[in-house]
């Protein structure tokens, strides 16, 4: 392992190691706390719940978002639901079996110790939300209901029909927003952070344009935590939102924090296909939707031809007319694999020819049969013992309607075609990065003082992330994690006093943030920025996404390096400096999407196996399953930002020890 | 598709701001409204214009952020969604689209179509929440049961994604539907009623000090919700608040 | 501001003073509309004698003075929220399509209600002021004769006509006044509130439409 990484897993058995470790932080007295200062960047699930949390204890917390509110952060999209490991279905669920369902999921490259933590914390996280007023999904006999997700065997999924993320969001914002009128916590909405500020070796601050005004702020603290979220932007095409971006998780970057991981991207089997050049993003439809969806392409060349070109609609065929490629390849899990399995699956069926849209990238998810099901349960209950075929129907939709009546009208609305009717048309798109920044066991960075929550940081997920974990692991670092890991740092800074923003360091921080936004501005090119991110979109989606090749990714490389050199040379941001300018702020996420996408491709290139959501095609079976090499990868790539120029990254490996978790090839046959 | 846009124009709070037309021309019918603003901009920029700033985040009708009224109406024509749902095909070939931002006292333009929300905050700072601490030791989330008609109608009400279509369409720019689903949340839930009447009085007070106008019962907003939310939400606020002047 | 919590001063509380008063002079409709169709059913004498019970029966002169007191309180109420619902948007829309997503009625109700409080003046003025104030002679009965002063006023095409369209913008005024209260006061439930509504809206155009109809039968009618 290399010298400069140290996880700081406790000792101990798996099952004792973070009740004794929290025995052991050192503690911030309350009068103390009041004389330390904590910066909060990002307002999803982990920013909002640290940011609260932490003024609760009685931290000064300054919060920072990009949106007008916090309440917007995109853990609001979040559809299908949250992991805990309740066993309220009494179906042999434990904290063990969500420790080990997400270890393997993540196709045993994350770290046993934080994941045994995220199980064992899970259930409080639900006992908080029911407290705050989460409207979770109830039975009639008022208790809370739960679903299945991809790669588990368990019920153990709570949700709040298809809009679990916002609801957890909105009982985190409004937690933080009662701090907010404490005076607890300052938020500072419509600000984005250019520069971490490292005094000392530590990081005490960050620079932050605000977005309204342009002006370049200073803000002070004794630690700062990033929760600013993933970086699947640098596909362009994502079902992020549009905001999201990767400049304060990269900036960290550069002043000192390893980078874990880049390559480990999610590519999430069920979104609306892309129909047009001009489209801006992607739609997920949830993976909930597997639960009562079957995937299905046409099993024959010709049908598949005859669906593409409009002369054969999918209702027309027979069931033996088509392929249910899932079920066919993975009996024992069939339409609930895990979301890398279900997404190569999709491509390798496009690939041959079976897509279903004008593009030839879409399969089926198709309803009928759950319609009929549950509507027969429905005449069963209703004592009709000949329902005619229409009843049932009709009594099932509204079944399917009460469960995903609003991912159902989405869908409708961005389609115009009328899913209970025929089935959904879906592909893979980018949803999720499983990489960012390196944290230890206390979610530090490898810059002291800076922590890193939620999807910004590496820790839980591996290779690939499980259906409704990342809610769950969103709110476990801010809730129940950081409160007290910020200990193991600040309990050492309760004499520091307040940092002042004169230090040189923030002077120098602020004024390379300058010259930085206005060296796009006075490029004076001729190509929007938007050009350039669709441009890089397409390089890593085709190089760097659903599966990659050492040739793919070294010409990804080159390609990558020469769009950065024109991209500096040529973008074209009108407007102004000290004022609003969106385009001015594009082009800053963008520059660093740039930079980092080349840092995935490294990484990718230097992984030789597959593993989750990283597929390289030398490393795959006769059946096309995935090859891990547990013997010389299985560790987690932290990468060192040197030599200025992400491409001359220094690799360091954290080795990954499975004490309690036997590696075998995961197998959901 | 080709469109003639008359597109509200102001650079900062202060400015006085005008309509300003442009031309956009092969817009796809599949694009979202945003998407054919996105060409708009890209196409303005090209010209050395700059672009038409307006909030959006999410594109999938969640995020609450987006926030133009097209054509007379908040989200545009097209029910149940925001403007990042709206597609080209609502309109036709030919078609002079007017959009503006929303216009409310309590919702100050920040930029073109961009305006300032943080009322909607200031409300829910004033008591939309549940005052309990981040515990690891709290109840069991199943110790206490409720009736699944009360969860499904607090869900319900809980929905609201805060984008303010219901002041930008009421006549009075009133709040109304955004503070009472939120007060119809916690009302409708064990957990919410503990501190009820001064969530109901302290939300109320916020409301009307920043400004937004009164109910007319006209119940244009649940109309224009993305989101469907039902004025009876507006109607159990108002039970609230008398319950809770009466005995207060 | 501090104080405006209760049922003073908020907006919540001024639209419960709205709703009650409105609700109050609903009932107070009814009444008078019972008397007025003794002009069409009744003779000129009966109508006489209403009019002098009305004036003079203790009981109903109390209630009168809660009436001009809710007429009041309804009309300044409204004049209140309607100057903060005009401050609420200083700067208009450009285009504002109100008909896609509201009915005309609640669009309006601030109009039709000045409209409707210029009908009571001029109507007081008519009748309500010449019967406490004014000359009138007697009838056989040795009451005074509204009756005459009545149908005098209502052979007056233009008269009428003001009448009528007076009440024209009170039905529309009550179509979403009605069940408007109901809501406002929180009065809602699945089963009635549509029974609600429906008898609202019967409401508004069964009265307002039979007060219509008395100038228009007189104005009409060769013998009255």
């Amino acid at each position: 392992m290399s010298s400069k990484l140290n996880s700081r897993i406790p000792e101990g058995p798996i099952s004792e190691k973070w009740t004794k470790h929290k025995g052991t932080i050192p503690l911030v007295s309350p009068a103390n706390k009041r004389r330390i200062d904590i910066i909060v960047v990002g307002t999803g699930l982990a920013g909002s719940s640290a940011a609260a949390s932490l003024a609760e204890l009685g931290y000064n917390v300054k919060a920072f978002c990009f949106q007008d509110s916090p309440r917007r952060a995109h853990s609001i999209a979040a559809q299908g639901g949250i992991n805990a490991a309740k066993n309220y279905q009494n179906d042999g669920d434990s904290v063990f079996r969500l420790f080990y369902d997400t270890v393997k999921g993540g196709d045993y490259r994350s770290r046993e110790a934080n994941v045994h933590r995220l199980a064992e914390v899970s259930a409080s996280i639900i006992d908080q939300c029911v407290a705050q007023g989460v409207p979770f999904a109830r039975d009639y006999g008022g208790l809370l209901d739960n679903r299945s997700f991809g790669g588990v065997q368990v019920s153990r999924t709570f949700y709040a029909k298809g809009q679990t993320g916002q609801q957890l969001l909105l009982g985190a914002y409004s937690a933080l927003e009662r701090q907010v009128a404490k005076g607890r916590v300052k938020m500072y909405a419509r600000h984005e952070m250019v520069d971490l500020v490292v005094v000392d070796g530590k990081a005490r601050g960050i620079i932050a344009r605000n977005l309204v005004t342009g002006e370049l702020e200073r803000h002070s603290a004794h630690a700062v935590i990033i929760a600013s979220g993933g970086y699947g932007n640098v596909f362009y095409l994502s079902t992020n939102a549009m905001g999201s971006n990767v400049t304060a998780a990269w900036k960290a970057h550069k002043k000192g924090a390893f980078f874990a991981n880049p390559c480990f991207t999610q590519i999430h089997p069920t979104c609306i296909p892309v129909s047009g050049e001009s489209q801006s993003k992607l739609t997920l439809m949830s993976e909930s939707l597997r639960n009562d969806g079957r995937i299905w392409v046409p099993a024959s060349l010709e049908d598949a031809k005859a669906i593409r070109e409009g002369r054969l609609k999918a209702t027309d065929l027979t069931e033996e007319q088509r392929d249910y490629y899932l079920e066919r390849r993975y009996p024992a899990f069939g339409n609930l694999v895990p979301r890398d399995v279900a997404s190569r699956a999709a491509k390798e069926r496009c690939d041959a020819g079976y897509g279903v849209n004008k593009t030839g990238e879409a399969v089926y998810l198709d309803f009928s049969a759950a319609i009929m099901r549950y509507g027969q349960e429905q005449a069963n209950l209703k004592n009709m013992t000949n329902a005619s075929e229409a009843e049932i129907r009709a009594m099932g939709t509204k079944v399917v309607e009460s469960k995903y009546g609003n991912l159902f009208q989405m869908y409708e609305k961005i389609t115009d075609e009328n899913p209970y009717v025929t089935p959904m048309k879906i592909y893979p798109a980018v949803h999720y990065t499983m990489g960012g920044l390196w944290v230890d066991y206390n979610l530090m960075s490898t810059v002291p003082g800076l922590f890193v929550a939620g999807e910004a940081n590496f820790s839980d997920h591996g290779a690939n992330r499980l259906g409704a974990s990342a809610l769950m692991q969103g709110l476990a670092d801010g809730y129940f994690v950081l409160p007290y890991t910020v200990g193991t740092f600040l309990a050492d800074d309760i004499r520091t006093g307040s940092i002042s923003t004169d230090l040189p360091e923030f002077a120098e921080a602020e004024a390379a943030a300058k010259a930085r936004l206005e060296g796009f501005l006075n490029a004076n090119g001729s190509t929007p920025v938007e050009v350039f991110h669709r441009r890089l979109g397409k390089i890593v989606w085709d190089k760097i996404g659903m599966a990659r090749s050492e040739s793919g990714l070294k010409t990804a490389i080159e390609e990558i390096r020469a769009l950065r050199e024109e991209f500096y040379r040529d973008v074209k941001v009108l407007g102004g400096m000290f004022e609003m300018n969106p385009e001015l702020d594009k082009a800053n996420r963008v520059a660093d999407f740039m930079e980092l996408a080349e840092l995935m491709a490294l990484d990718a290139l230097t992984r030789n196996e597959s593993c989750g959501g990283h597929f390289r095609e030398e490393y795959q079976s006769e059946e096309g399953e995935a090859l891990r090499q547990d013997e010389e990868f299985a560790f987690v790539s932290a990468w060192e930002f040197t030599d200025n120029d992400p491409g001359k990254a220094t690799l360091h490996k954290e080795d990954l020890v499975f004490d309690n978790v036997k590696l075998v090839t995961r197998s959901y046959k | 598709m080709n469109l003639t846009l008359k597109v509200w124009r102001q650079k900062s709070a202060q400015d006085a701001g005008k309509f300003e037309t442009y031309q956009v021309s092969d817009i796809s019918p599949d694009m979202s409204f945003l998407e054919m603003m996105d060409v708009l901009n890209e196409q303005l920029i090209s010209k050395g214009t700059e672009s038409v700033v307006f909030d959006h985040d999410c594109r999938e009708g969640i995020c609450g952020m987006c926030s133009m009224f097209i054509n007379g109406e908040a989200h545009g024509p097209d029910r149940g969604v925001t403007t990042c749902q709206l597609h080209m095909r609502k309109f036709k070939d030919g078609d002079t689209i007017t959009v503006e931002p929303w216009r409310a006292k309590a919702f100050p333009v920040v930029r073109d179509l961009m305006v300032d929300r943080s009322a909607f905050d200031r409300v829910i700072q004033a008591g939309g929440y549940i005052s309990v601490n981040t515990m690891g030791n709290l109840p069991d989330a199943n110790a206490t049961p409720i009736e699944k008609h009360d969860a499904d109608a607090a869900f319900d009400a809980a929905t609201c994604i805060g984008c303010g279509a219901c002041v930008a369409t009421c006549k009075n720019a009133s709040a109304m539907l955004f503070v009472s689903a939120k007060v119809s949340q916690f009302a409708l839930l064990p957990q919410g009623q503990v501190e009820a009447t001064d969530r109901v009085r302290n939300m109320v007070q916020q409301m009307d000090l920043e400004g937004f106008g009164n109910c007319t019962n006209t119940g244009a907003c649940e109309v224009e919700c993305p989101k469907g939310i039902s004025i009876e939400n507006i109607a159990r606020m108002n039970r609230e608040y008398l319950k809770a002047s009466i005995t207060a | 501001m501090a104080s405006q919590r209760g049922l003073f001063g908020t907006s919540l509380a001024r639209k419960y003073w709205m709703a009650l008063t409105g609700l109050f002079l609903i009932t107070f409709l009814v009444i008078h509309l019972l008397g007025n169709l003794s002009i069409i059913f009744g003779t000129g004498e009966d109508f006489n004698a209403y009019a002098a019970f009305m004036t003079s029966f203790p009981p109903i002169k109390i209630v009168s003075y809660l009436l001009y007191a809710s007429i009041v309180l309804h009309a300044v109420d409204g004049i209140v929220l309607a100057r903060q619902n005009m401050a609420a948007r200083p700067v208009n829309y450009g285009s504002y399509n109100g008909a896609a997503n509201a009915g005309w009625a609640s669009r309006n109700m601030a109009l039709l209600g000045i409209f409707t409080l210029l009908f009571i003046l001029v109507h007081m003025k008519s009748f309500w002021y010449e019967m406490h104030f004014g000359e009138l002679g007697l009838d056989a009965n040795g009451n005074k004769d509204l009756f005459t002063l009545t149908v005098t006023a209502f052979d007056q095409v233009w008269y009428t006509a003001f009448y009528v369209i007076a009440m024209i913008a009170l039905g529309f005024h009550l179509w979403h006044g009605f069940q408007s209260a109901f809501q406002t006061m929180g009065w809602t439930h699945p089963t009635y509130t549509p029974i609600v509504q429906f008898v609202g809206r019967a409401f508004a155009v069964v009265v307002c439409g039979a007060f219509a109809l008395i100038p228009l039968y007189v104005l009409i009618s060769p013998n009255v």
